[in-house]
């Protein structure tokens, strides 16, 4: 198994030679220069989790011959993701789940009063738009490139969920603002579910907390939105994002490894 | 893929990862352009269209009409479409979109094949294609049909043209004033909790259509200001009431 070669480290964080004459080393630890200790640290840290060879095999992981720009689009739905995660977190600071008026009013203040309130709302809104673009594309792109296929089929099934997550973000989210149009579409909305076969009325059941649209319901989609399905999307990007490195990033499906390099994979460049 | 097929792709594979560059920092430059191509996408939109925050949610009204956000509108199209199926609207609705879930998420368990070129996958091209149409299209007319509240019902034949037209314009009203809330006309509108008006005019004088309008049972809202501002809307919402027979 060819090993990648440790990535140069730069003159400062270099471990130094020992001084000459000192058997017992007791005169290092007095002398010890900021750099050094940087470096200490990270050895300490490294002596108790073995974390350096996780970050060498994540970062210095070689990716295919052809790469393009079509491979950004997953990490761009990561960096969406988290721009929401971010976003939300400020919202959530002022919003207040509290159906008889103190929702709606809690918006209301984001929006006009809070400084870079609605900004940050607005980012909120418009990101989640951004997001679901992409997850599609990103979807597109594993699609047409049949970057689904052997050995990668759990990363796609992970993926799918993942994707039925982001869609039940935006339903869930869509009801917060406590507005008209978010009441009725969210109703609306649970009485599809509602009309469903077999689990059709136990889920809009448990969605409104009852049988129709009451004081708990808006709690629990605040609980769904920004409790639940964010950590079920973050344990499963955790999941997505292993197998991705552990089984590496396909090859644009057109390519064809060269017959002459077969036989002498180390090649320079 | 057998076992064959497989190890010849594993060999391909490393292969082609060997002759490539790591990820750090090659492809994460690229990953951080287009990041940042995000954020700026991101912050232009909420500069420049916001979050507006609409009327307070109001349980009493009836005459909102609900609209989802645009990811959704392909849902939204396919519930307006199939109302007038009643017995089909939950399988469209729910059906339809469970089984296009249920296919993607095995997709890797039914197409098989070890080849991975689109241009000879024509049945994955072919369904790809005809997804991404459906998708559009669907979204695209969601997004573009008025309320889901609007009645559409053909004048019957033996209606001379002027009737027709009055037929058509209180088609209009009728949605415009959110009576579907809670009335049925033919396939269109709910149930309850008012009465079905499907054939109304058989039941009650145009008269008393008027009056009923005027002075509702409760919690129907009153259309006595609608005969004050629009007399005319008014006149023809009678008109067409008392020709549903």
């Amino acid at each position: 198994m060819p090993r990648l070669p440790a990535p140069p480290l730069p003159k400062g964080l270099r471990p130094r030679p020992k001084p000459p004459g000192d058997d017992n080393g007791a005169g290092v630890a007095d002398t010890l220069d900021p750099l050094e200790a940087g470096v200490t640290a990270v050895d300490w840290i490294d002596e108790r989790t073995s974390l350096t060879p996780v970050g060498r095999w994540l970062l210095f992981r070689k990716v295919p011959r052809g790469v393009n720009w079509y491979y950004t689009l997953g990490s761009a739905t990561l960096f969406a993701f988290l721009n929401q995660a971010v976003t939300g977190v400020f919202l959530a600071m002022y919003y207040r789940p509290d159906a008889s008026g103190g929702a709606y009013e809690s918006v209301r203040y984001i929006t006009t009063d809070a400084f870079l309130g609605q900004f940050v709302r607005g980012m909120h809104k418009w990101g989640a738009s951004v997001m679901i673009i992409l997850i599609f594309l990103h979807m597109g792109r594993v699609f047409f490139f049949g970057a689904y296929k052997y050995p990668r089929e759990l990363t796609w099934i992970i993926g799918v969920v993942l994707l039925i997550l982001t869609l039940a973000m935006g339903f869930t989210g869509y009801l917060l603002p406590l507005d008209q149009r978010a009441y009725w579409a969210t109703v609306v909305g649970v009485n599809i579910n509602a009309g469903g076969p077999f689990i059709g009325p136990y889920l809009s059941n448990f969605l409104f907390g009852g049988a129709d649209f009451g004081a708990t319901t808006l709690s629990r989609f605040y609980a769904i939105h920004m409790l639940i399905i964010p950590g079920a999307i973050v344990a499963l990007i955790g999941a997505h994002l292993y197998l991705v490195t552990k089984l590496g990033i396909t090859a644009p499906p057109w390519l064809k490894a060269e017959p002459e390099k077969q036989f002498q994979p180390e090649t320079d460049v | 893929m057998n076992q064959a097929e497989k190890e010849a792709y594993l060999r391909e594979y490393s292969i082609l990862k060997n002759e490539g560059k790591p990820f750090f920092p090659y492809a994460v430059a690229k990953d951080a352009v287009m990041a940042l191509i995000v954020m700026l996408v991101i912050i232009f939109l909420a500069l420049l269209f916001g979050a507006e925050l609409g009327p307070k949610a109001n349980p009493t009204t009836t005459t909102y009409v609900p609209r989802p956000d645009w990811y959704f509108f392909f849902l939204f199209e396919v519930l307006r479409v199939m109302r007038k199926v009643p017995d089909f609207t939950p399988m469209a609705t729910i059906g339809v979109p469970t089984i296009c879930m249920i296919l993607l998420f095995l997709l890797p368990f039914y197409d098989r094949s070890p080849e991975r070129r689109i241009e000879r996958r024509p049945i994955a091209l072919a369904t790809a294609l005809f997804a991404i149409g459906a998708m559009a299209y669907l979204t695209f007319s969601g997004a573009n049909t008025g309320s889901p509240n609007t009645v559409d019902l053909k004048p019957p034949s033996n209606f001379t043209a002027q009737q027709k037209a009055t037929f058509t314009k209180g088609e209009l009203v009728v949605g415009q004033s959110g009576c579907l809330a809670c009335h049925q006309i033919g396939d269109n509108g709910n149930n309850g909790p008012g009465p079905v008006l499907t054939t109304i005019a058989s039941k009650v004088p145009p008269q008393q259509i008027a009056s009923t309008l005027l002075n509702p049972t409760p919690p129907m809202p009153s259309f006595k200001g609608l005969r004050q501002q629009y007399p005319q809307k008014f006149q023809t919402l009678v008109a067409f009431l008392s020709m549903l027979h």
